[in-house]
């Protein structure tokens, strides 16, 4: 069993839990994600890792409470296991020879971007992040991403907290303004993703994006998680979870995450009103 | 004397109506009367030819004349000298194109049930024998065992027997591979599965669930800093393939492998399961092998009003076992036969709402004497289906050939070992799906005693 070692709530629907997992923990890279069962009836979802300890022997998820999966995991408390944590699952982060890197995050995506930033920072290459929410009682790591980027702007949709605007108003202007990216890693909610990949795109700088589709297994079983990468199928659990932005299909990875939108909001409802107030 | 009567024993079943409904077992099993006057049409031939179309060559003729004889444990004791898993293998095995196929009976009228005969021995002996195998003295060696599958299962098995000690490594919660995840309770139940892994722990083996080989922990890393001596890759064939098509991926397209996953392991059939499945009322089903029967059977218990299955040859090319066809015709499964998808219909909000498809016809026999089905000109037609089942075979999962170290695999992904499983990495062994592509759970336990010989032989330096 998984125990939960420590519990933080860091704004209204999205929690960090450490979970000793020795076998996770030894192997974990940035960009990794793992697999997690709460309970026996549990269903399987990939939750991507937002930190790891080697010596400690635990991995960090932050998760948004967003279904019934992620109640039920939000409702356990330090000293509670989980049923199955499995992982790390994906393809690493490739984090060498890099020079200047953009670091996009959005909202609970930002829970990825800080290890992958993490990486890049200590191994001396340029990190410029920028990280995007609602609003500022939905900021997330802003002190950790402040220790590991030389520049950090931080951008909220109603001007709450950093600046007003999205994430693509602030990349545009450091692109502008002449920062020379070798490459641009986002990572969000899809919408965001694809509107950075569109930027990027017309400036000509490469776009990794970090996908976080529906998924069973997370080992090339299921096929759940396929998407169009420049015209053909590809798994992201096994290809993935990162590709070049800019041969994503974004408009059907959005059409296909939306598959069991139905079903989770019955299941949610009836437990739970907190839906109106979070993030989807 | 033999009995001469020309027709197997019937297979106790739920009626097709009841069973379409239910996630129960098909079929109930032979009671003792049944069996010893199935048992009784056996020839017991002096020159068994049973015996030679039997992967693991069961001792056929011997456990069958102690059936009849009402012996059922003696039996038992004949069946596992050859075969570790024979509740499963009663169960599963295309019996028509192996044994049953090969009995002279069936010349001229219908085979001994072989397989109905395999089921019962081994079910009287998990009812009744409470004898728990005795864990034998150990050796001192290591082997580790990728996947938990038939062949997995069996090679660990047959190990632990000869004193080795065993670690199985799965990558999914529980053990049991496509006994589990993929063969629904229907044909397969799963405590059946858990019964025969209950057993292996008795032995002594190990299972390691939630560790995922090439990514938690590497076959390098097993050998050079865990101490195993030997690996035997049992990984399967899980990577669903698709068509290729227009549509494929809109909402309602699954994988078989998927869907299956969906209902057998997270057991989104049961209102206690988190796991969502979609509730559909009008399901297509691509392809023809067991797997494509099974999604189809499933959808139709999972409550849609109507399934079909699309397959490009006609119904006597279907690769799936004779019963199972049999059972799908049974339970009202419409065959859509020379018909080939070319394009998924989708609505506006990107769901399935219809498969366009050519009719087929059947030409010039291909390199296996399958007659190659040839589209028929300007013969297109559409239909009206909400969900779409592709079934259309697998191939072997990529992790470990991009995580090993010298291990050499064939274009399309299966690991290259010779015929006593040894791969080009020393002291690393393959066999299953992994090896073969998608196959039986006959062959793959074939495969894992035979490479569980050679591990013994390899390590003992012979």
């Amino acid at each position: 069993m998984f125990e939960i070692l420590v519990k933080k709530s860091i704004n209204p629907t999205v929690s960090l839990m450490e979970i000793y997992a020795p076998a996770v923990a030894k192997k974990a890279e940035p960009g990794q994600f793992i697999i997690l069962r709460v309970d026996e009836n549990g269903e399987r979802i990939p939750l991507t890792i937002a930190d790891f300890d080697r010596d400690k022997q635990t991995v960090t998820i932050i998760y948004q409470i967003v279904g019934s999966t992620t109640k039920k995991l939000d409702a356990l408390s330090v000293g509670d296991s989980l049923q199955d944590f499995v992982g790390p699952l994906g393809k690493p982060t490739d984090t060498e020879g890099k020079k200047h890197v953009a670091i996009v995050g959005g909202g609970v995506g930002c829970a990825i971007a800080y290890p992958v930033a993490k990486k890049l920072f200590s191994l001396g290459c340029e990190v410029d992040a920028i990280i995007g929410f609602r609003s500022d009682d939905l900021v997330i790591l802003k002190d950790e991403f402040e220790s590991v980027s030389n520049k950090l702007v931080l951008m909220t949709d109603d001007g709450s907290a950093g600046e007003k605007g999205l994430v693509t108003d602030a990349l545009k202007k450091l692109i502008e303004s002449g920062a020379k990216y070798d490459e641009v890693i986002t990572i969000g909610p899809l919408i965001m993703m694809k509107f950075v990949c569109k930027l990027t795109k017309e400036y000509g700088i490469r776009t990794v994006a970090s996908m976080n589709p529906i998924m069973i297994d997370g080992t090339g079983m299921c096929g759940g998680c396929r998407l169009t990468v420049g015209g053909k199928i590809r798994f992201a659990c096994v290809d993935g979870p990162e590709f070049d932005g800019h041969e994503i299909d974004f408009d059907e990875a959005i059409a296909r995450s939306s598959t069991y939108r139905d079903f989770e909001r019955h299941r949610y409802e009836d437990t739970c009103n907190l839906l109106n107030k979070a993030e989807l | 004397m033999a009995d001469m009567s020309p027709k197997k024993h019937a297979m106790p079943s739920q009626e097709p109506r009841v069973r379409n409904k239910n996630f129960d077992e098909v079929a109930l099993g032979y009671t003792a009367e049944i069996a010893k006057a199935e048992a009784a049409r056996c020839l017991n031939c002096k020159n068994p030819l049973c015996v030679s179309g039997c992967p693991v060559n069961i001792d056929i003729p011997g456990f069958i004349s102690r059936v009849a004889e009402g012996d059922f444990e003696g039996a038992y004791s004949v069946i596992s000298a050859s075969s570790s898993l024979p509740a499963v293998c009663g169960r599963v095995c295309p019996q028509e194109s192996q044994c049953e196929g090969k009995c002279v009976r069936g010349i001229r009228h219908e085979s001994v049930a072989i397989g109905r005969l395999e089921r019962f021995v081994a079910d009287y002996h998990n009812a009744n024998s409470t004898e728990k195998p005795q864990k034998p003295t150990l050796n001192g060696h290591k082997v580790a065992i990728v996947g938990s599958g038939p062949s997995g299962l069996t090679c660990a098995g047959d190990l632990a027997k000869l004193g080795y000690s065993v670690t199985v490594f799965e990558a999914l919660h529980v053990p049991g591979g496509v006994l589990v995840y993929g063969i629904p309770e229907f044909r397969l139940p799963k405590s059946i599965v858990a019964k025969e892994i209950d057993g292996l722990r008795e032995l002594g083996v190990e299972i390691a669930t939630n560790t995922v080989i090439g990514r938690t922990v590497s076959i390098d890393e097993l050998m050079d800093e865990e101490g195993f001596e030997a690996v035997f890759i049992g990984s399967g064939a899980g990577l669903p393939r698709f068509m290729n098509i227009p549509g494929e991926n809109l909402k309602g397209v699954y994988s078989a492998n998927e869907y299956l996953t969906r209902v057998n392991l997270m057991k989104a059939y049961r209102e206690d399961s988190d796991t969502p499945i979609m509730k559909s009322k009008s399901v297509t089903v691509v392809g023809g092998g067991n797997v494509a029967m099974d999604a189809a059977r499933s959808a139709l218990r999972l409550g849609a009003d109507e399934v079909s299955i699309v397959y490009r040859r006609s119904l006597d090319e279907l690769p799936a076992r004779k019963e199972e066809v049999e059972h799908a015709l049974e339970e009202g499964i419409k065959f859509r036969i020379l018909t080939n998808p070319i394009e998924i219909l989708g609505d506006e909000k990107g769901f399935v709402r219809g498969m366009k498809c050519i009719e087929m016809e059947l030409g010039e026999p291909d390199e296996r004497g399958r007659r190659r089905p040839v589209e028929k000109p300007d013969s297109e037609f559409a239909f009206d289906c909400d969900t779409v089942i592709m079934s259309i075979g697998t191939s072997p999962n990529p992790l470990i050939k991009q995580t090993t170290s010298g291990l050499d695999t064939e274009k399309w992904g299966g690991i290259i070992a010779d015929e006593n499983g040894r791969t080009s990495r020393k002291g690393v062994f393959a066999g299953g799906d992994a090896v073969t592509g998608a196959a039986t759970v006959i062959l793959a336990m074939g495969a894992g005693k035979t490479a569980a010989k050679a591990i013994d032989n390899y390590i003992k330096g012979i």
